[in-house]
């Protein structure tokens, strides 16, 4: 009965989508004289309320392991967790796909709710824009990957979560990721309203930016807790692999940075209207196009299991509507809209245009190397795209993009010089140039790790500049966001910078009782026990690390053994120090009965995932500061109508 | 200016092209071995248990064509090619087996229950001998012709359809 009524809700739900795209498109048509514009708002304020009654069914299914229904049967199991079991409705395709409908449809419910800046024209484009959109994903969930399926002979027992995904992190990474995904669906949404008629306007960036920035935090928060994830979880001790599925979550967070600054420029500034609309559909593109390359499985590596082929097939032809006809109306309509004000290359916006043509570079580069395999595959020829391509050719644009970073919001609006700010540019230099020196004296590092550390260093200084002179207490709060957002970049590059220049890996066979060092640590292996957990089993090794010879602590790196599905992990353990972090991983026995341990010293790593962590601060900083300077605008607008009203009566 | 706006499109178009021609090309997931065609290199195994014997390249050597069958008792796929594995043995195919990361005790375990088709069982504990033929999962199975040269390779279990090829493959070398 349960999955019964979600489904039905689920139906209710794309019916109302059509509804609020047929409704929304024929009021742009005629003007919002038609019957139907007054019914626009409510479908997609209803449609949101049905879509998480749908998921939330879905959610009862999994807690209960209802083994009637397909997708509880084949990915849950009565001995797992609660949380994990919870986490089971969203960690497969069908129930991730029901997640993402439902954050757009409560995304469509609020702007439908509260959005009354722009005319209401566009709003109705818009909203019809979201209409498709979420109509797409419908059709997806309903006549391909039906969440809710019955199965006619229900199993006794599930089949089980993936083991790598029975952890914490992951209750948490995918639905923060869609999260992103869908608030760039809503910039999506916005710029092809603006587009439809041609009211690009600052009213319309700022509409649109609290989406993009809640966006851009939650994929900014989603890529760390993603690579911390595969950085512990995985074991091979590395943060970024360059892996498809990561590219594909980095290339939207790229374009969404690229949009937030654009937009910021048309809302203060009334510039780069048609950069911004384009910048809006392919920040949307990005995760679609992420989402299709993973999901279709046409990147997958070698001995990946079957995916399904009709699956990504949907994709493909959603991607080809939105996206396509997105390009398509932009393509016709971007020459009627004017280009907006205009400014002097030295300026404030000169910088953030800088800015975005190289974030659009580096977008371009890690979209051509995860692409490319499949261009070669075209003519048979198989190769795989990594860190040797990635890293040199991204740094070509992301070197001179820190150093413009780290000045440009010293410049003024609209027209600057840049002797003015002459001071601040030496003291950057300077510093990175002393570090520069001084680390190529004191160690022999590879030159991107040397520039890394070199840039971190000044721009972790100079992202404070801006706050110089001001009193900090009166200093906006999308201010204090930016600066923290940068100095938070600055911060994770020397966490990259040095984990790349100072770690130090060693691999050894220890007998228990015998040791192991790898930098300043000494490791004792004490011994190895068997352990058993909910539903696994494993060997646990019992570590003793001194850091210098100084007191010991102890680690208990495991290999588990997950017996539903039957499948090993290794569980890595960390000491976590304020200047870096051991990693130990316990394999296999040899036959002299020696454990291989794998340990690493990574001096200054965890800064990696701190410096991710502010930029995604400083997002939230800047939301607040923008919402809250969005409602005392509306509150100032409220009060001068009544004022008016007011006299007016009194007239 | 205005066909500068057409480029976004082009391009976009240009994407779905690709991965629609992508979608429709069957996938081959398999990695196929650059080793066929090449001699063995050497190795020398240790027995996987008691009472058989151990494997080296040199056990190829001696004119004989053979088939090499990579396995492992925690392999599910390598229970399904059991059967016909024996039923290739019955058909005069000599069977040698290697072992990768595995047990003595699984092994006899394994065996046991499935019946047994090698002549001698080598045991691989760091899929040394897997990596150097060039293989990169388990079930696999190699026809080595007199020479120790590798002839032919399957990868995957083997099926009822199966059988007949590798013996066809293991005459070619006679």
């Amino acid at each position: 009965m349960i999955a019964e009524l979600g489904l039905a809700a689920l139906w209710l739900a794309a019916a109302l989508a059509a509804l609020q795209m047929i409704a929304g498109f024929m009021a742009v048509r005629d003007d919002g004289k038609g019957e139907l514009a007054g019914l626009i708002r409510p479908a997609a304020i209803i449609q949101g309320v049905l879509v998480t009654l749908s998921f939330a069914m879905l959610v009862w299914l999994f807690a209960i392991t209802d083994l009637s229904v397909k997708l509880v049967a084949s990915n849950s199991h009565s001995m797992k967790p609660l949380i994990f079991k919870l986490s089971g409705s969203f960690g497969n395709h069908e129930g991730s796909m029901l997640l993402w409908v439902m954050v757009m449809g409560l995304a469509g419910a609020l702007i439908a709710l509260v959005e009354r800046r722009l005319p209401e024209r566009t709003m109705n484009a818009t909203l019809a824009a979201q209409g498709v959109v979420a109509l797409g994903f419908y059709a997806f969930l309903l006549l391909s990957s039906n969440p809710f399926e019955r199965m006619p002979n229900p199993p006794a027992e599930g089949m089980g979560l993936n083991p790598l995904l029975q952890d914490i992190g992951l209750v948490f990474h995918p639905p923060t990721l869609y999260l992103g995904y869908v608030g760039l669906s809503v910039a999506f949404s916005f710029a092809v309203g603006a587009l439809l008629t041609r009211q690009v306007t600052p009213d319309f960036a700022r509409a649109m930016r609290p989406w993009v920035l809640g966006a851009w935090v939650l994929l900014t928060i989603g890529i760390t807790a993603g690579s911390y994830w595969a950085y512990y979880e995985l074991g091979w001790g590395g943060w970024w692999f360059w892996d498809p599925v990561e590219n594909a979550s980095l290339m939207p967070w790229l374009a969404a940075t690229a949009l937030l600054h654009s937009a910021s420029v048309l809302a203060s500034r009334d510039a780069l209207r048609t950069w911004t609309i384009m910048l809006g559909v392919v920040a949307f593109s990005m995760s679609m196009v992420g989402t299709f390359l993973v999901r279709s499985g046409i990147l997958t590596s070698v001995h990946a299991f079957a995916v399904d082929p009709e699956r990504g097939t949907f994709i493909l032809v959603l991607l080809g509507i939105f996206i396509g006809g997105a390009l398509l109306l932009f393509a016709m309509r971007a020459n009627t809209i004017n280009e907006g004000q205009r400014f002097a290359l030295a300026s404030r916006e000169g910088a953030l245009v800088f800015n975005n043509v190289m974030l659009s570079a580096i977008l371009a580069i890690v979209l051509l190397g995860t692409l490319y395999p499949l261009l070669t595959e075209a003519f048979d020829v198989r190769v795989s795209v990594g860190p040797p391509y990635f890293n040199p050719v991204g740094a070509i644009f992301t070197i001179p993009m820190l150093a413009v970073m780290a000045v440009g919001p010293l410049l003024r609006w609209r027209q600057d010089r840049v002797d003015r700010i002459g001071k601040e540019i030496a003291l950057f230099a300077a510093l990175v140039l002393a570090a520069l020196i001084l680390f190529s004296l004191l160690a022999e590092i590879a030159l991107l790790p040397l520039l890394g550390l070199a840039l971190g260093l000044g721009l972790a200084v100079a992202s404070l500049l801006p706050l110089r002179g001001r009193k900090l207490s009166r200093t906006p709060l999308a201010t204090w966001g930016m600066v923290v957002a940068h100095f938070g970049i600055a911060v994770a590059l020397i966490g990259m910078a040095s984990e790349s220049a100072f770690t130090e890996e060693r691999l050894a066979a220890v007998a228990e009782g015998g040791s192991a060092s790898v930098g300043p640590w000494t490791v004792v292996l004490q011994g190895v026990e068997p352990v058993a957990g909910p539903n696994w089993t494993a060997i646990e090794g019992r570590l003793a690390a001194s850091y210098n010879g100084g007191e010991a602590r102890v680690l208990t790196p495991q290999a588990r053994n997950f017996w539903a599905p039957p499948q090993q992990t290794t569980e890595s353990a960390l000491v976590t120090r304020w200047n870096g972090q051991l990693y130990a991983v316990v394999g296999d026995r040899a036959a002299d009965g020696r454990w291989q341990l794998r340990l690493w010293w990574k001096p200054f790593v965890t800064l990696i995932w701190y410096g991710g962590l502010l930029v995604a601060l400083g997002g939230v900083l800047a939301l607040i500061g923008r919402l809250l300077s969005d409602l005392r605008h509306r509150r100032l607008a409220a009060r001068i109508a009544e004022r008016r009203a007011d006299r007016e009566a009194v007239a | 200016m205005s066909w500068r706006l057409w480029v976004p499109l082009f391009a976009f178009a240009l994407f779905v092209g690709l991965a629609a021609y992508q979608l429709t090309q069957p996938k081959d997931d398999f990695v196929e071995s650059r080793m066929v065609g090449e001699a063995l290199p050497y190795f020398d195994l240790p027995p996987a248990m008691e009472g058989v014997e151990g494997v080296s390249n040199a056990t190829f050597a001696d004119g004989k064509p053979r088939l090499l069958n990579i396995w492992a008792s925690w392999c599910l796929p390598c229970i399904a090619e059991a059967p016909h594995l024996e039923s290739l043995q019955e058909q005069g195919a000599e069977i040698v087996g290697v072992a990768i990361r595995d047990r003595p005790e699984d092994i006899a375990r394994f065996l046991a229950r499935h019946g047994n088709p090698y002549s001698r069982i080598g045991r691989d504990d760091l899929s040394e001998v897997q990596l150097a033929i060039g293989s990169s999962g388990v079930p696999e199975t190699f026809v080595i012709d007199g020479q120790g040269v590798i002839r032919y390779q399957h990868i995957g279990d083997i099926r009822a359809d199966d059988v007949p090829v590798l013996l066809a493959e293991l005459e070619k070398v006679r």
